[in-house]
């Protein structure tokens, strides 16, 4: 059983709904509101796939959004890789935890994430900018719940056709 | 449930291996960085991995796109019929104003010629439509549709219908980036129509404001003032409207004024934009112009290098965006990625900034700032009356502080 791989189609998936949730204009005052979507999802398959989603997965991720930003190239891909292998590093302990604690947990790797980008900014001399980077934070974790409800569906239902082929 | 999943169980060296992973993929990810900031090594692999991310982009767009399409083909007659009215009284109108273009622009020519300035030629224009996607929250970025497939290149100007948006900064092939005038990196070469006198306007990061921060205390600037694009420094043509002064303040104490304006462009509705393609050749020079300048040196000698040395007049920006999609890498990685770079700075040891360029003489006085301290090389020339045209000024001089155009990238 547990030699069986899940295919990785659910998270490429997945991760590019993020990728592109993460680019939908919003407002400019929504814009201190949007969720790191693509933080979150690769905390979240890191914490539960760990065989498919990790350090690398988060890189490419990472890439992917520092071109669709146009930011500094690695700038995001060096905080998800970070984020990612805490994530691993912590997987076991962080699955256990009731729902709550997942939460904040969730949210300090978020943060965790902010704060490594806001760094490589303020290191490139980029502008910083203000308010809006950490209320994203905040987002992210009032997201969070719902979108781990979403994606815990995700994977359920590609863990039961696995298991029904299998 | 959770933990009886296939892929649930820990990977055996996901405590170790896992570490050296780490260190691997952040050095890459450092390196990159590095490399990106610095040397602007990266602009083909940015390029590629640009074009493969397009299609999410488009997605992004794809629904945005259709309320366009919708809302033109389901419109009513009624509301065709009163666009299309409203359209033709603006293209007669407008037609109107032209026909006195060919005139005024031929007269232009001649007067040029005889101040042995090279002319100023006209622009090349090609459409294009903003990408409806969100960028950097805190770089005023956009994506275009169109990249170097459709011949559009870095280094070009953007315009909408009342002013200059920004240039575009990184060709994709079949589409591009584009940085605004309002992003903190960019840095706009103006001159206040209304006397002529020159600055720079850098964006603030606010899609409402530009400052000037170069402008000295004694600088005659006010309130409603038009500013338009001055053509130094070759990214943006001469003569588009890029803002107006909204606000000026002389704080005691300060050595500069702190002035903002409002760009003329919609920056934050524009859809469709216009980019500039300045025509590599003047059609038909003046003349008088080109030929007679090398050996004299009587009235300006900065112009001189430009007109002599490089075909090219430096009111287009030729020479920063020659084409092509390698070309990219050439203007970033050019030495003077500054405000007032390329054409004629480079040749010239720079004449001192307050050289007074010998057409201006009694008119400039009062907007000549005297002493203009060495940080404000583009308000400090004092100008001629009205358009003694960007050519006749002591650009040379870069102003260090000044961020042209996607300075750190």
């Amino acid at each position: 059983m547990s030699r069986v791989r899940m295919s990785p189609l659910t998270l490429w998936l997945s991760l590019l709904g993020a990728l592109v949730l993460a680019v939908v204009p919003l407002p400019e005052a929504a814009e201190g509101l949007r969720p790191p979507f693509v933080t979150m999802v690769v905390i979240y398959w890191t914490l539960f796939w760990p065989r498919l989603c990790g350090p690398l997965t988060a890189f490419i991720a990472g890439i992917a959004l520092d071109i669709l930003y146009g930011s500094l190239l690695g700038q995001h891909a060096l905080a998800l890789v970070v984020v990612s292998w805490l994530t691993l590093r912590f997987h076991l302990q962080i699955r256990n935890f009731p729902l709550w604690q997942i939460t904040v947990a969730a949210l300090l790797l978020m943060a965790f994430d902010a704060f490594l980008v806001f760094w490589a900014d303020g290191i490139a001399g980029n502008p910083t900018g203000g308010f809006a980077r950490w209320s994203q934070v905040a987002a992210g974790g009032v997201a969070w719940f719902p979108a781990m409800a979403f994606l815990d569906n995700l994977r359920l239902r590609a863990e039961n056709r696995k298991k029904r082929f299998a | 449930m959770a933990l009886s999943t296939p892929d649930s169980e820990p990977r055996l060296f996901s405590g170790t291996g896992a570490g050296v992973r780490l260190v691997v993929l952040v050095t890459v990810a450092i390196v990159l960085m590095v490399l990106d900031h610095r040397n602007q090594h990266l602009v083909q692999i940015r390029g590629l991995l640009g074009a493969a991310l397009y299609p999410v982009q488009e997605a992004v767009d794809a629904p945005f796109g259709a309320v366009d399409w919708a809302r033109d083909s389901l419109a009513t007659r009624d509301t065709l019929v009163v666009e299309n009215a409203r359209m033709r009284a603006e293209l007669l109108e407008q037609s109107g104003r032209l026909q006195r273009m060919a005139a005024l622009e031929a007269e232009n020519a001649r007067m040029r010629a005889l101040l042995e300035s090279s002319a100023d030629v006209g622009d090349d224009l090609l459409i294009s439509e903003i990408v409806a996607v969100d960028m950097d929250r805190l770089r005023h970025r956009v994506v275009l549709n169109r990249g170097s497939a459709n011949g559009a290149e870095a280094g070009q100007a953007l315009i909408d219908a009342r002013g200059v948006v920004g240039q575009v900064t990184r060709d994709r092939g079949t589409s591009a980036e584009a940085l605004l005038i309002t992003d903190p990196d960019n840095a706009v070469p103006v001159e206040i129509v209304r006397n002529g006198l020159r600055t720079i306007a850098v964006g603030t990061g606010d899609l409402e404001r530009l400052s000037l921060p170069y402008m000295a205390r004694n600088a005659d600037v006010k309130a409603g003032d038009l500013l338009v694009s001055s053509g130094l420094g070759g990214k943006f043509p001469a003569g588009y409207p890029v803002a107006t002064v909204i606000d000026v303040r002389g704080d005691s104490g300060e050595p500069f004024l702190s002035v903002s304006a409002r760009p003329t462009a919609q920056l934050d509705r524009v859809r469709e934009v216009l980019l500039v393609k300045p025509r590599a050749q003047p059609p038909e020079p003046p003349p008088a112009a080109p030929p007679a300048d090398p050996p004299k040196a009587p009235v300006k000698p900065v112009v001189k290098p430009a007109a002599g040395a490089a075909p090219a007049p430096q009111g287009t920006p030729a020479p920063q965006a020659p084409s092509s999609p390698q070309a990219l890498s050439a203007p970033q990685a050019s030495p003077a990625p500054q405000a007032i770079p390329a054409p004629q700075a480079t040749p010239e040891p720079p004449a001192t900034p307050p050289t007074p360029s010998p057409t201006a003489t009694g008119t400039a006085a009062e907007s000549a700032p005297a002493a203009a301290p060495p940080a404000a090389p583009a308000a400090a020339p004092p100008t001629g009356d009205g358009a003694p045209a960007p050519e006749a000024t002591p650009a040379s001089p870069a102003p260090p502080p000044a961020p042209a155009g996607e300075r750190s990238e």
